[in-house]
C-alpha cells in the first residue's frame, strides 16, 4: 500500500490497465467461465430444480422413467406438513428438532470455548516441561476422519462392552457396587441413570432430552475443544509480556489481569470462532447418525440427519426438497445473526 | 497504531518489573510443575482413551466378537483381524484395495477438479474488478453456506434421470457410477474451493503484481508468473482437504451406490460393519477403522502446521 502513495501517478495508471481496467474486466469473465459453467450445470441448477421439486409430491415411483409418471403439483402443501409435524413417517416433530438442534449446537460450543481456552492456558503457563509433545498429542481428535471418531465412539459407549461401561463398572467396583448397576444403555435409554448428574427430560413431543444427548456431548467435546485450544493458544502468544509487568507494577490481583488482559485479548478471536463453530456444530451429522441414529425415539435427530433420512430412508424426494429449503432459510436467518454479532465483537478492538 | 503510542511507555516499565518477577516467582516451582504436569497428563489420558481402546481392540483375536474387557495389549493379542479385514471387510464380495481404490478415484478426481477449476475463480474474486462481482461472490457464500445435504435431493433425481444404453455393459445409469458421485461431490467441494483460495490469494502482497505492472505484464501473465507460483501452498493445503472429504464421504456414496457393490467406497464398508444388523467382530471394525483413518491422519498431523495456515475458511462442510 505504501508502495503505491510513494509514486502515485504512473503506476496506479498501469495497475488499472493490469487489473482494473476494460480489459481486465473483460478477462475476469473469462476466468470466471470454468467455475460457473461447472456451478450452473451441478449446483444452481439442480438447487433451482430442488424449488420446483418441493411444490411436487414425487415420490420413489416417479424416478422409474418407463412407468413415466408425472409427479403431482402440490403447491404449499409439502411446507405446511413439514411446518406443522404433520408428515406420515415416524418420531417427527418439527418444533423439537429445531429446538433439540439449536441446543444441541449452543450446549457444545459454550463447552469447547471454555475448555479450549483452559487448556490452552495450561499449555501457555510459563515453564511446562514437555510443552511441544502435549501440543502434538492433544492434536490427535482433529487429524482423524469424523466418520470413524463416531463410529468409534458408539462401541465406547456400547452397553455391554462399552469401554465408559467397563470403566465405570472398575471404578464401581472399589466402592463395592455390583456390575450390573454399569449396563447403562447411554444411546438408546431415555432414563438417566443418574439424574441429578445428567438431567433428562421427557417433556411430550416438543421437548425431550434423553441420555443419548450426553454420550455425544462427551464425544463432540473430545472431538472440539482442540481447535478451540489452538485458536487460542494464538490469540495468548500475542498479547505483549509488558502489559501483565505493568499491570503487576499497579498491584493488579491474578483475577484482574486474567479479566482485564487475558480475556480482553481472547475475545476478538474467540468470538468468531465459537460462531463458526455454531454453525459446524448445527450441522453435524456423523455423530447424530452413527452414535445413536437419531433416536431414542427420534430425540437426538438433527435438521440435516432428518434431511437424510427423507431423502434416503422415507424416500419422499418432493417432501424433503422442501425440508432442505426451509433448512436454507434456518441457516439464512442462523448466518445473519451471527455476522452481525462478528461485526458486533470487531468494533472491540484493542 | 495504539501498539506504537504503548511501546516506550512499557519498555521503561520493563526494567523495573524484571526485578519484581524474579522476587514473587521461582519459590514453589516445583510443586506447580508438578500440578500442572498432573493436568496435562490428565488431559492426555483423555485423548488417548478412545485411540488406545480402539487400537487395542484391533489386536483382539477374532473368535470373540466381542472383547473381554478392558486392556491395553489383550490376551491372545493377534494381527488376524487386520488380514481378515484387507481380504474382505465385510458381506459384499469385495477387498479392502477394492473399497479403497474407489474412495481414492472419487478423492483425488474430485479434489484436482475443484481446485484446478478453482483456482482460476479465485484469482478473478481476488484481483480483478468487474460487473457483478458482489453479486456472484454471495451466490458462492449462498452455496457454501448450505450443508451438503441440501443438494443430495436433486442431485439424485438429476442424475437418476441420466442412462444411456451401452451396446455391451448394458444401461449405464450416472446416478449409481462413480463418476455420478464424483459430480455431486464436486458440487460442493468447488465452492469451497474458490473462497478458501481466494481467501488465501486475499493475503498476498500486491507490491509483486505492482512490479510486473510495471514491467507490462499483463492480467494473464501476472497469474501464471506470479499468483500461481505463490499460491501452491494453499492449492496443497485446499485439495488436501478435499481430498479427505472425499476419501470418507458419505451421504452421496451411500445414497447414490446402494445397489452397486463393485463401485463400494471405504465409508459405505464402515457404516455396513456398524450397522444395526452387523455381526462385525470389533476387532475387524477396529482394525478396519484403523486402516481407513491412517493416511489421511499420517498426513496432516505431519504438516499440521502448512494446514492450518493455507486455510482461509475453516474447514470443508459436512
Amino acid at each position: 500500500m505504501t508502495a503505491t502513495t510513494a509514486n502515485p501517478g504512473s503506476l496506479r495508471s498501469r495497475l488499472s490497465r493490469a487489473t482494473g481496467g476494460t480489459r481486465s474486466g473483460r478477462a475476469a469473465y473469462l476466468y470466471l467461465v470454468p467455475a460457473f459453467v461447472v456451478m450452473g450445470i451441478i449446483t444452481l441448477y439442480p438447487l433451482a430444480f430442488q424449488v420446483w421439486m418441493s411444490f411436487t409430491d414425487m415420490e420413489l415411483r416417479h424416478l422409474n422413467l418407463r412407468l413415466g409418471e408425472q409427479p403431482q403439483f402440490l403447491g404449499l402443501e409439502n411446507y405446511g406438513n413439514i411446518i406443522a409435524s404433520a408428515l406420515a413417517i415416524p418420531n417427527y416433530d418439527f418444533l423439537r428438532l429445531i429446538v433439540y438442534n439449536l441446543w444441541w449446537a449452543l450446549s457444545n460450543v459454550g463447552i469447547h470455548l471454555v475448555l479450549g481456552v483452559a487448556i490452552a492456558l495450561l499449555l501457555n503457563s510459563k515453564g511446562l516441561w514437555f510443552r511441544r509433545f502435549y501440543r502434538a498429542m492433544y492434536i490427535l481428535p482433529v487429524v482423524i476422519p469424523p466418520i470413524i471418531v463416531a463410529t468409534v465412539w458408539k462401541n465406547v459407549f456400547d452397553r455391554d462392552f462399552g469401554a465408559v461401561n467397563l470403566l465405570l463398572a472398575g471404578a464401581g467396583g472399589f466402592i463395592g457396587l455390583p456390575a450390573e448397576v454399569f449396563q447403562i444403555d447411554w444411546l438408546r435409554q431415555v432414563q438417566s441413570p443418574i439424574e441429578w448428574l445428567l438431567p433428562t427430560w421427557d417433556g411430550g413431543p416438543h421437548l425431550a432430552l434423553p441420555l443419548a444427548f450426553y454420550a455425544m456431548l462427551v464425544t463432540n467435546v473430545w472431538l472440539g475443544w482442540p481447535l478451540n485450544s489452538v485458536v487460542a493458544t494464538g490469540a495468548l502468544q500475542s498479547i505483549p509480556h509488558e502489559l501483565y509487568e505493568a499491570a503487576e507494577m499497579d498491584g493488579a490481583s491474578s483475577w484482574a489481569k486474567f479479566r482485564h488482559i487475558t480475556l480482553a485479548y481472547l475475545r476478538p478471536a474467540m468470538i468468531p470462532y465459537a460462531i463458526y463453530g455454531f454453525v459446524v456444530t448445527f450441522n453435524l451429522f456423523h455423530l447424530s447418525f452413527f452414535m445413536s441414529n437419531g433416536g431414542p425415539e427420534g430425540r437426538t435427530e438433527l435438521l440435516v440427519t432428518q434431511a437424510y433420512r427423507l431423502a434416503n430412508e422415507q424416500r419422499l424426494y418432493g417432501v424433503a426438497a422442501a425440508f432442505a429449503v426451509i433448512m436454507f432459510f434456518i441457516l439464512l436467518a442462523i448466518t445473519l445473526v451471527a455476522n452481525r454479532m462478528t461485526k458486533a465483537t470487531r468494533t472491540y478492538s484493542l | 497504531m495504539a501498539t506504537i503510542a504503548q511501546k516506550p511507555l512499557s519498555a521503561g516499565i520493563r526494567t523495573r518489573s524484571r526485578f519484581s518477577l524474579r522476587s514473587t516467582r521461582g519459590g514453589p516451582g516445583l510443586l506447580r510443575q508438578a500440578v500442572l504436569q498432573a493436568l496435562a497428563i490428565f488431559v492426555l489420558l483423555t485423548v488417548l482413551f478412545p485411540i488406545v481402546w480402539v487400537v487395542s481392540l484391533s489386536l483382539d483375536p477374532l473368535n470373540r466378537s466381542r472383547p473381554e474387557g478392558l486392556s491395553i495389549i489383550p490376551s491372545n493379542a493377534t494381527l488376524e483381524a487386520y488380514g481378515q479385514v484387507l481380504q474382505r471387510p465385510t458381506n459384499n464380495p469385495i477387498s479392502f484395495a477394492e473399497l479403497a481404490f474407489n474412495s481414492l478415484k472419487i478423492a483425488l478426481s474430485t479434489s484436482l477438479v475443484s481446485v484446478l477449476i478453482g483456482v482460476f475463480a479465485a484469482y478473478a474474486f481476488s484481483r480483478l474488478r468487474f460487473r457483478g462481482r458482489e453479486l456472484l461472490m454471495l451466490v458462492i457464500l449462498g452455496v457454501l453456506m448450505l450443508p451438503t445435504v441440501a443438494t443430495l435431493v436433486p442431485l439424485f433425481v438429476l442424475l437418476n434421470s441420466i442412462r444411456v444404453e451401452l451396446p455391451v455393459l448394458g444401461e449405464f445409469n450416472l446416478r449409481q457410477s462413480l463418476l455420478g458421485v464424483g459430480l455431486a461431490i464436486v458440487s460442493g467441494l468447488l465452492p469451497f474451493a474458490i473462497w478458501n483460495l481466494k481467501g488465501y490469494l486475499d493475503t498476498i502482497p500486491k507490491d509483486l503484481e505492482e512490479a510486473a505492472a510495471v514491467d507490462g505484464a499483463d492480467v494473464h501473465q501476472t497469474f501464471l508468473r506470479i499468483i500461481l507460483p505463490l499460491s501452491l501452498p494453499a492449492l496443497a493445503v485446499t485439495g488436501f482437504l478435499g481430498f479427505i472429504a472425499g476419501w470418507t464421504e458419505f451421504y452421496f456414496t451411500s445414497t447414490f451406490l446402494s445397489g452397486s457393490v463393485p463401485n463400494h467406497t471405504l465409508a459405505l464398508a464402515l457404516y455396513a460393519m456398524v450397522g444395526q444388523f452387523s455381526s462385525t467382530p470389533w476387532s475387524a471394525f477396529s482394525a478396519f477403522a484403523i486402516l481407513f483413518a491412517v493416511p489421511p491422519a499420517l498426513v496432516y498431523f505431519v504438516a499440521q502446521r502448512w494446514i492450518t495456515s493455507g486455510l482461509a475458511i475453516g474447514a470443508v462442510k459436512g
